[in-house]
């Protein structure tokens, strides 16, 4: 309960420090940025070790035998490697576990994205021509890809197409506006709902 | 070789086994996938710990030079996190077990923090839109507008707004009110502007991105793009 | 008239600040409710978990921090209270590490409402790094990255999770999403193995999804704090989604007559020149 109200009391002076950059930039705000920065910091490296080398190392190294076991040597080896990145001289060797990585990624990405994506996308942009809304999205789809192609000049029905692509792309980033001043909204009222529910207990 | 061809070859390898492997699952391809996908996930958490170095001997490098309580502040964080976080695990059997002192320190210290940093977003996107939001042009003015009109109709109020123009263009045209009254024009309007127009514009950006994206994985794989291993 | 508005038209950034956090702040004190609208996206969403039958799976993907706590909290919790109520099975795991605490938490206070067990009707696997990487790698074994939940006790020992090999044994994935975490299941999880999808995502990132919905590659979209009131109106508990959503209305009509006054101002002056 006494943890309670002190973590209550804590976490409203550090809320309060942060809101006081609206004054103008201080002490106290870059004293709370200060320590969210260092507490994220030590977070990642118990997170690394409680949810990645203890587990998926350490323990499976114990609990392993034979070929399962010892092979687990070689992304150890590829994870320390990674850190030879801290010193200029042997900097170069982290390229190795990075090569991994990297094409580790690039080849789940391009299957992902032609399968995940493309496919079913074009695929739901083929729609019959029997509405008006099914008439505009398909409209909108290829009139924005055409804004995007910058091989060939706009003329003729190319800058038709293109300038009913900017049309379409503004009502786009409208509406992202729209839900993003939502979004941005809600985090305040979460932080002003801490403030008069959990501290001052008004609601 | 080792430094410049080496890890061309492992990116080659790694990317095509992962592409040959979405045609044939099967072995050895699926097993060695498998086992590729687990490495890269033990190898990725190491990664994490790159970003650590960096700041801690940026801010100890400041420390040293003249004493800045900033960087004091940040270093004794740091290290006050690490002691909790090993000492909840080796007292609680994991760091995150509620009533555990890192959780403490997570719940008023994290949250806050991160909350409250980007609760200033409000104001500042209230205040952009005072200051900078102008219908210049045709094209801001449709984006003006259909913020609007998705602003008003994701929200309650909206509902209030709609039933008083139903109310004034009741009284205009002479139509019963009550046949109107429920339509709610801005949440009608704004789910027909988020599920066509905003719809086939992303749908349209994402085609080109996910191209693009996919040239580049296909210029990293083939080792044509190496920017990765410049340093 | 003119002079006012011109006036109008430079207000103190300050002045913007505590008009912004007034209307935030009132309409809570005052404890206004607003009836919530349900849109399509949501009943979708809400519909596929109602249709599932007691024992069903439900694998909830905790893609946020706690900088989107105030939108995708309440969404988990009223999402949690939904399975529970419905005697669904709950697996809970984190791509986004600072995220996974919240989990945690709004699973203990959930499964406290409805006296339900951890390991036999949810467990917490935890977080691993490399998201891609394991979205595929589970599609296969699940335990090849989850071996045991985020305390370390092996996941075979839990009753239910003894049948859950991969996508397969799971009826839905929710991801909650904060980022572009979301377009990584649908095209890894969803394409590839063709796991049923619904989307929990911030105001930012809901937009986004929309594509998805339209091609059925999701079943159900549950966008920002609106969405979360929306999917609280459905399961008949309010939360604080519903709670803040008064306040919400009123600063977007806030936001609206800063950005007229603006123009106001802008094209006065751009006349006086």
């Amino acid at each position: 309960m006494i943890l309670n109200i002190i973590g209550t009391w804590l976490a409203a002076t550090l809320t309060l420090a942060i809101f006081s950059f609206l004054y103008k930039d201080n002490p106290f705000y870059k004293l709370a940025e200060h320590i969210y920065v260092g507490v994220s910091a030590g977070f990642w490296v118990i997170y690394v070790w409680s949810f990645d080398i203890k587990p998926m190392l350490i323990d499976r190294f114990i609990s392993e035998t034979g070929i399962e076991k010892w092979i687990l040597i070689i992304p150890a080896i590829l994870g320390v490697l990674m850190l030879t990145r801290w010193f200029p001289r042997t900097a170069w060797i982290s390229r190795i576990p990075l090569a991994f990585t990297i094409g580790i990624g690039a080849g789940l990405g391009v299957t992902a994205s032609i399968q995940g994506f493309l496919i079913p996308q074009i695929g739901a942009t083929l729609l019959p021509l029997t509405n008006i809304n099914n008439i505009l999205l398909v409209i909108g789809v290829i009139s924005t890809i055409i804004y995007f192609y910058f091989s060939k000049e706009f003329k003729g029905s190319l800058k038709l197409f293109s300038r009913l692509g900017i049309i379409f792309i503004m009502i786009a980033f409208g509406a992202s506006f729209g839900y993003t001043v939502m979004a941005r909204i809600s985090l305040l009222i979460g932080r002003i709902y801490f403030l008069l529910h959990n501290l001052l207990g008004i609601i | 070789m080792i430094r410049h061809q080496l890890p061309l070859i492992i990116t080659f390898f790694t990317g095509m086994l992962l592409i040959i492997t979405f045609f044939i699952p099967h072995k050895p391809f699926g097993d060695l996938e498998q086992r590729f996908l687990i490495w890269y996930s033990i190898i990725s958490g190491f990664t994490v710990l790159l970003g650590l170095d960096s700041l801690v001997r940026y801010h100890l490098s400041k420390l040293k030079k003249e004493f800045n309580i900033h960087s004091f502040i940040l270093i004794l964080s740091l290290f006050l996190t690490l002691i909790l976080g090993f000492y909840s695990w080796f007292k609680f059997k994991t760091p995150f077990a509620l009533n555990s002192p890192f959780m403490f320190l997570y719940t008023y210290v994290i949250i806050p923090l991160q909350a409250t940093m980007f609760a200033l977003l409000a104001f500042f996107i209230a205040s952009a839109a005072y200051r900078a939001f102008r219908a210049r042009t045709f094209e801001a003015t449709l984006l003006l507008i259909a913020a609007t009109v998705v602003m008003l109709g994701r929200v309650p109020i909206g509902g209030y707004i709609s039933k008083g123009i139903a109310y004034f263009i009741s009284f205009l045209f002479k139509i019963p009110y009550e046949k109107i009254s429920e339509i709610q024009i801005f949440a009608i309007v704004s789910d027909w502007i988020m599920n066509i127009p905003q719809n086939a514009a992303k749908r349209g950006i994402f085609i080109g991105t996910a191209l693009g994206g996919i040239a580049m994985s296909i210029r990293i794989i083939l080792g044509i793009e190496r920017t990765y291993i410049t340093k | 008239m003119r002079e006012f508005l011109t006036k109008l038209a430079t207000i103190d950034r300050r002045i913007i600040y505590l008009l912004t956090f007034l209307v935030v702040c009132l309409p809570m004190i005052f404890k206004m409710i607003m009836p919530i609208r349900v849109s399509e996206e949501v009943k979708m969403a809400f519909k596929e978990i109602d249709n599932l039958k007691p024992g069903s799976i439900v694998m909830i993907s905790i893609d946020y921090d706690a900088a989107s706590e105030p939108e995708l909290q309440p969404m988990l919790i009223a999402i949690l209270r939904h399975c529970f109520s419905k005697d669904i099975k709950v697996i809970l795991l984190g791509q986004w590490a600072l995220g996974l605490p919240l989990g945690e938490m709004a699973l203990n206070q959930v499964a406290k409402e409805y006296n339900k067990k951890y390991g036999e009707d949810y467990v917490n696997l935890g977080y691993r790094p490399g998201y891609t990487a394991l979205m595929v790698g589970i599609g296969k074994e699940l335990r090849d990255f989850f071996p045991t939940d985020y305390k370390g006790i092996p996941i075979d020992s839990f009753p239910f999770m003894r049948k859950v090999r991969n996508y397969q044994q799971i009826d839905i994935l929710v991801g909650l999403e904060a980022g572009a975490t979301g377009d990584a299941w649908v095209q890894f999880a969803g394409a590839r193995f063709n796991q049923k999808i619904i989307l929990g995502t911030t105001g930012v990132v809901a937009p986004d999804m929309f594509p998805y919905l339209q091609a059925k590659q999701i079943v159900g979209l549950i966008g920002g704090l609106q969405g979360a009131a929306e999917y609280e109106t459905l399961i008949k508990k309010a939360g604080s989604a519903i709670l803040g959503m008064p306040a919400q209305s009123f600063v977007h009509l806030l936001i609206i007559i800063f950005i007229i006054i603006g123009n106001i101002g802008y094209f006065i002056l751009r006349r006086k020149r």
